[in-house]
Order: structure tokens, then sequence, then C-alpha cells
């Protein structure tokens, strides 16, 4: 794999860090006038979600993760493996549940997600900013509550738990934001 | 789609805030009697500092003569202490300086310095002069003074002067700082890096923080401090996250800097940097008697920014090394 030295330091870009390939949130170059030149850093490590920062030595090289992000539309679950297409290509690819891991719970038929490969095997699993879902089970909820305070916690069709508000029905689908795993609206008919 | 790159990154706010800054800085050397001078920007000697890393160049004889190298200067320093032995008398500039470095929020490798020498100023006196600055310029609350050893004490429990390199690898553990092999670094790279990660957040807010008191291994060319030559009669001045100024009661003792310089060189073999030719006429002047004086630099850049509130240097600039 390539070698990148720091110079080349930008948000986005893709290093390999403690085996781990990992992306670059920020990178601030610190040189005291009459001192060395340092790079702080902060990374998020793609497989284990960490965030950490760290401090290079400016002009110092690390190894370049071969990382790309794909748009592929989920498929179905083996029970063991996840397997999504790309739908120009009709090419597939399978992740594994360590790869979907908690966004098991927002994958749709055919709802297209962003798949990140390292070295070509899926790494994460991110899927849209909204899904609609059904509810398969709620409380029926107190008759003339139509302004929704407080809420309550439904079950969706892929066994996510969310809070909805009182006035929404088993049986109706809702659009869910998967970055915060809250309610967004009934969904449009 | 077309290319924008053309166009400058400044608004046309930073252009006028940037003549108004120079005339007010001119006005204000001129009430003063400090006489306004230039000197060149390209030159046959240049800094032997292990951290400053000048652009080379050459000239071409021509008719068969061999190439003169040449740099571009990273500050007026040495050219302006040949006026100072020559009884310029009080002298500053506003020119363009270059350093082959990093580019950041706050570096651009060329940028535009204001520097000035002060006969009869030590560094104290030159402290309240560019306080003064500052104030006519910035309209800043007065600026606040700190030894840098009170700052480690204050801030790190750390004595700057005597601790070794484990105490300041603890430190840079304790402060969750986190670098690949620390051993490796040097006393002074391990104390640049504590101070800017741990002080330089803490000061300069309000108003504008001046340090001073550098360990000697820091002095550049300052002159050791009388009373603790342990330390050395150096300061600078931060102010809202940037490094603003740095400054020197000038060393004039020549036979200190000719070591200083063969130091420096020794020290850039030994981490395979190339060795940088001294400055013969620097060192022929300073045999000659630089009057006792102090001097400063000045980034214009970043007083700029911080007057416009910028977030980055490319704010306050026409055409950044990208554009340029």
């Amino acid at each position: 794999m390539a070698n990148i030295s720091t110079n080349e330091f930008k948000g986005g870009l893709k290093i390999m860090l403690d085996g781990e390939p990992c992306t670059i949130m920020e990178n601030e170059y610190v040189k005291p006038g009459k001192g060395q030149a340092f790079n702080r850093v902060k990374i998020r490590k793609l497989i284990s979600g960490k965030v950490l920062e760290k401090t290079f030595r400016s002009g110092e090289t690390v190894e370049s993760a071969d990382v790309v992000d794909t748009e592929l539309a989920y498929l179905y679950t083996d029970g063991e493996f996840y397997h999504f297409m790309n739908n120009e290509t009709f090419e597939q690819i399978a992740a594994d549940e360590k790869a979907v891991g908690d966004n098991v719970k927002w994958l749709v038929e055919n709802d297209v997600c962003t798949i990140t490969l390292w070295n070509g095997s899926p790494i994460t699993v991110t899927p849209p900013n909204f899904v609609e879902l059904e509810i398969t089970e709620t409380d029926p909820g107190l008759k003339g509550d139509t302004a929704g305070t407080g809420g309550k916690p439904a079950t969706l069709s892929t066994g996510a738990v969310v809070r909805v508000p009182l006035f929404v029905q088993t049986g109706e689908v809702i659009k869910v934001d998967t970055r915060s795993g809250e309610y967004a609206s009934r969904a449009q008919k | 789609m077309t290319d924008s790159t053309w166009q400058p990154t400044s608004s046309h706010q930073a252009r006028l805030a940037r003549a108004t800054l120079l005339r007010r800085v001119r006005q204000f050397f001129d009430e003063r009697d400090v006489l306004e001078v230039e000197t060149p920007l390209l030159s046959h000697g240049t800094v032997t500092d292990v951290y400053l890393d000048a652009f080379a160049t050459q000239f071409d004889g021509g008719g068969g003569q061999p190439a003169t190298p040449l740099f571009l200067q990273t500050s007026p320093e040495y050219a302006m202490k040949r006026l100072l032995c020559a009884q310029s008398g009080p002298i500053y500039q506003i020119c363009k300086a270059f350093r082959h470095e990093g580019e950041g929020r706050w570096h651009n490798p060329e940028f535009t310095m204001l520097e000035w020498y002060r006969p009869g100023f030590d560094h104290q006196a030159l402290m309240d002069e560019v306080d003064a600055l500052l104030q006519v310029c910035l309209d800043t609350p007065g600026a606040t003074r700190h030894a840098y050893q009170a700052l480690f004490l204050h801030y790190l429990n750390i004595d700057p002067l005597t601790a070794d390199k484990s105490v300041l690898i603890d430190a840079l553990d304790r402060h969750s700082i986190d670098i690949d092999s620390p051993q490796s670094l040097s006393t002074d790279s391990l104390l640049q890096l504590l101070f800017g990660a741990v002080i330089e957040p803490q000061i300069g807010h309000n108003a504008p923080a001046f340090v001073y008191g550098f360990p000697a291994s820091q002095a550049a060319l300052a002159r050791l401090n009388s009373d603790d030559p342990r330390t050395a009669d150096r300061f600078e001045l931060y102010y809202q996250g940037a490094e603003l100024a740095n400054g020197f009661f000038e060393l004039s003792d020549a036979s200190e800097q000719q070591q200083r310089f063969r130091q420096d060189n020794a020290q850039r073999n030994t981490l395979n940097l190339p060795e940088r030719p001294v400055d013969h006429h620097l060192l022929d002047a300073l045999k000659s008697g630089l009057p006792s004086c102090a001097g400063v630099a000045l980034g214009l850049d970043r007083l700029l920014m911080i007057q416009l509130g910028a977030s980055h240097i490319h704010d306050v600039l026409n055409f950044p090394l990208s554009r340029a």
C-alpha cells in the first residue's frame, strides 16, 4: 500500500493506524516559529468507530488505507450474511454481522445503503438517513390525545423499538431518522 | 464548470482592513522617529536554524560562470542588524518573508512580516512598545506578561529548566498527547508540544499575553539573561490562539553568534538536514559592533485575522500559495 505524508493530510483521507483503517476528521498543522512542526489530527477508526487524537511529526509518512464507499441496495439475509447489490452492474456483495452491527434494525429491502469496503471487503454498512418501517406492535394509546405529548414505545417490523406519538397505531408505516433512532413522521402514502 | 481559482480568497473588506492596518503601523513608527527601511528578499546566506527551512534558488551567472545559490529570506533580521551596525538608529520594515513549511489555518509559506529594532531598549521595554502598537491598531486591552517557567509550574507542575525527558513524556501521557516514540524527540520539542497543547490554549484570550524567559536552549538570537543564564531574554506574544510575535534582547557577541551557527549546522547534520551557509556579512557586522538593542518580528497576516475574526489565513490573503 502507498505511503502518505502528513503534508497531504486532510479531512476524509483514509489511513492505517494500529492495523485498522481510519478516516481523518480534522487536521491541524502546528508549528512554533522557532520549533519543530507537528500535525494534530482527529481520527475515527472505521471498524471500532473509536474517535481519537494523535500527533504526528510533520513530514513523517503513514500507510494509506484502501477504503472506498459504494452505494448498494439491500436484498436479503440468509441468516449469516447480508446481501447487497449494485443497481447498475447487478454485482452482489455479502456483508457479515460485524459489518452490519446495530444497523441491522434499519435494513429495508431495496433501500440503498452506503457500504464501506476495505481491501474490497465490507467493513461498515450505513443505512439511508431516513427509512420507512411498519409498526408491528404498540399500545393503542389514549383516545382523544392528538397532541402526541409524551409518546410511547413502538416495535417495528425489523425489531427496532422507537418512541412514537400516542396517535400512531399498529399497522401504520412511519419514517425514522436512522442517525438518532427517532421517529420523524408518518410515511407519505 | 468554470474554474474559479483565478479569484482572490479574501473579501474586499479584508483588503480595506489591510490597507488601514499598514497605514496605522507606518504612522505609529513615524510618530516615534523609527525609520522605514528595505533590505533584499534574496540573499547569499541564510538562517542555520534547524526548524526553519528557506526556499532556495540560484542566479545563473552566464558566460560559463557557475550558478550562485541564493535563498529567500525567512525574516529580514540579518540585513537589518547590518544596518544597525552601520549606525542606522531605530528602524522598521514591512516585507514578505518565506518559509518552506506546511500550510495551515495560521500558515502560508509566503507571508507579511513587520520587524523592528530599537537601540537602547531591552526586551521588557520592547514588550511595552509592542503592547502600545496593538492597542493603537487593534484596540486591545493592555497585555499580560508571564515567565515561561512560571507558566509550566502553574499549568503542568513541571519546572521546564530542570525537567528531564522522562518527566516531560509522562506529562504528554497525562494530557492525552499521543505521539509515536516520544523518546526520540528533543527536550525542546517536548517542551514545545506541551506548551502548544496545554499552556497556549489557556493564555491570551482577552488580552494579548507576552511570554518571556525561554530556556537558553531556545534562545535563537537572544542574549542569555544576566541574572539567570538558564533562560534567554526572548519573548513571544500570544493572542486569541495565534503566536503573533517573537522578540529578542539581541545577542551582540560575534563569537557566541558564530558558535550558535556552528551548533545549528552540527545538529542539522545529525538530523540529515543540509548544512546552511553562514551569513558572513552578519558576523563581520557584529564584530564591528552591534549597538545594544532589542528587536521583534510580528506576523501582520495573523494580526489581520484576529482583527477581522477570520478563521483561516486564506481569508486575509488575496492569493494564498495554492492560487499564487
